[in-house]
């Protein structure tokens, strides 16, 4: 028996799941997916920033293309760091693809002109 | 002088939902008013996901959920001067606005929508014993730092605070090689979203220590150490639960404050979230002056900020093509409830009618019952509420239509 907090969206929903691995006290189905996906295999988005080449004092906003594997979380931001972007870049505009062959992107969420 | 049909003040995200939805009702002649470089005001500097799950239906990061506001401004060919500050309001709607090109300009409007956000609360405001060094920095400073410009403020970090601001920065400052120490929170529960403190406290093995705060700063220029005691149910510091954290930086997460100056140069009629009161329109107390968003009250969900200006958009549309007399009716609270928005409904009522508020505490397992004299026009079961966690409840045009007298909003047993 586990308990966790769902992080799937703002309502957070206290969920329990039993050594069966049915989970109880989730709202929707994204509530139990990610129940079990935390146990088997743990994911997160993350969000950073990547330096802009041709612009002073100001980054351009990264994200993921979806969640990947909660280990490699600080691997990404020092991927990240590593590059740079020029402008104009735009929502959407990829910046790593295929990182470290998760079949996760890199993605471009700010506009910059 | 310069004639404008309406006039917005503040280009975030409230700001820019009322310009659309007035745009998208036919009044075309619009200026927003942005004191910032660029459209979309906080979100610039929210990177991380979580937006748009009610507007989208997916989650986005905050600068790629103000980025499709800003397209809907740009392909209606709304108008926005960027770095324009507004220095003054009048009650008769002039404006009065300075930026770079033009100097000081005075405008007229035919109505107003105010959308200028809130602030956080600063060291200023809470005081907290001790040194005064530098490091002393709130949250959301830090968090414009280090999205905006690329600058991280500190490498050994202690949170005050458990909002949300407090707890996305943990994580942000973690990611970036800082080490967050801990976050001290006041209360015995925290302010913040229980999924930030899964994902950005635990997530990176931060304790979270409630009913905490600082005792002491020290540092004679820059910030050396703090100390964190723990507090008693009368938030005295209880001797001999001294924590000594050393640390480059004390971060402030300790609550958001709507940004009302420019009401508050005229007179407008506030409540106690310190925002202005209200119609159902969002129009305050003044004539064609409306507000929305978190300069009338601060907000969780950003969907619900562009809702609220939507609405005030809507309001202000109806405004300037037909001006219509009212009357208009209290809605009143009971204790449990630290507030509501609107204050008021005007009558004969016309439109369905949303209700916004808080909880003072935790309440579990009630009813939220709202009631005209005796008669029942809503009712619903809710499981939980929370103080962190707006309520937001929509009653039928067709249960109000002959009221009389105040609406009652009540928590009740089940």
């Amino acid at each position: 028996m586990k308990e966790m907090v769902c992080i799937v969206c703002p309502r957070g929903c206290h969920l329990t799941v039993d050594d069966n691995m049915n989970v109880t006290g989730n709202s929707c189905p994204r509530g139990a997916k990610y129940a079990i996906s935390e146990l088997t295999h743990p994911t997160r988005m993350v969000t950073s920033t990547v330096r802009i080449s041709n612009r002073d004092n100001m980054v351009a906003s990264v994200k993921t293309s979806e969640a990947i594997d909660k280990s490699k979380m600080f691997d990404v931001i020092k991927a990240v760091n590593k590059m740079s972007v020029k402008a104009p870049c735009h929502v959407g505009d990829i910046l790593i693809k295929n990182i470290f062959d998760t079949g996760v992107d890199i993605l471009i969420t700010k506009d910059v002109e | 002088m310069k004639q404008v049909d309406l006039v917005i003040i503040g280009g975030g995200s409230a700001g820019m939902a009322a310009a659309i939805q007035a745009y998208d009702e036919g009044i075309r002649d619009i200026l927003i008013l942005e004191k910032d470089a660029r459209l979309g005001g906080i979100l610039n500097q929210c990177i991380h996901n979580g937006f748009g799950l009610t507007e989208f239906k997916e989650e986005l990061s905050g600068p790629e959920y103000l980025q499709r506001f800003v397209d809907q401004v740009k392909e209606r060919g709304i108008k926005f001067k960027l770095q324009s500050f507004v220095l003054n309001i009048t009650k008769d709607k002039v404006i009065t606005y300075s930026n770079a090109e033009e100097g000081v300009v005075e405008i007229q409007a035919k109505a107003i929508v105010m959308a200028t956000g809130c602030y956080e609360r600063s060291a200023g405001a809470i005081q907290i014993p001790g040194d005064r060094p530098k490091g002393v920095i709130t949250a959301g400073t830090a968090q414009k730092y280090l999205n905006i410009n690329g600058y991280l403020v500190g490498k050994r970090v202690v949170i005050l605070g458990s909002g949300d601001i407090g707890l996305i920065m943990a994580r942000r400052m973690t990611l970036e090689g800082a080490k967050v120490l801990c976050v001290c929170e006041l209360m015995p529960y925290s302010n913040g979203l229980q999924r930030n403190i899964a994902q950005c406290l635990n997530d990176f093995n931060i304790p979270l220590y409630l009913s905490h705060s600082i005792s002491k700063i020290v540092g004679k220029e820059k910030l050396e150490k703090v100390v964190v005691s723990q507090v008693d149910e009368k938030f005295q510091f209880i001797p001999g639960t001294e924590m000594e954290f050393e640390c480059d930086t004390l971060m402030l997460s300790i609550g958001l404050i709507p940004y009302v100056s420019l009401l508050n140069n005229i007179d407008c009629p506030t409540s106690s979230t310190r925002g202005a009161i209200v119609y159902d329109n969002m129009e305050t107390m003044i004539d064609g002056i409306f507000a929305c968003g978190n300069c009338l009250h601060v907000h969780d969900v950003v969907d619900f900020v562009t809702i609220e200006g939507r609405n005030a958009g809507h309001g202000a549309a109806q405004y300037i093509k037909e001006k219509e007399e009212h009357g208009s009716l209290k809605i009143e609270v009971d204790p449990n409830l630290a507030y509501v928005v609107p204050q008021f409904v005007r009558t004969p009522v016309k439109e369905d009618l949303t209700l916004k508020f808080r909880v003072r505490k935790e309440i579990r397992d009630k009813k939220v019952v709202v009631r005209h004299k005796d008669e029942v026009v809503f009712s619903q079961v809710k499981l939980v509420m929370i103080p962190s966690e707006m309520v937001i409840l929509t009653i039928k045009k067709e249960k109000l239509q002959d009221i009389t007298e105040p609406l009652k909003v009540s928590v009740e047993d089940r």
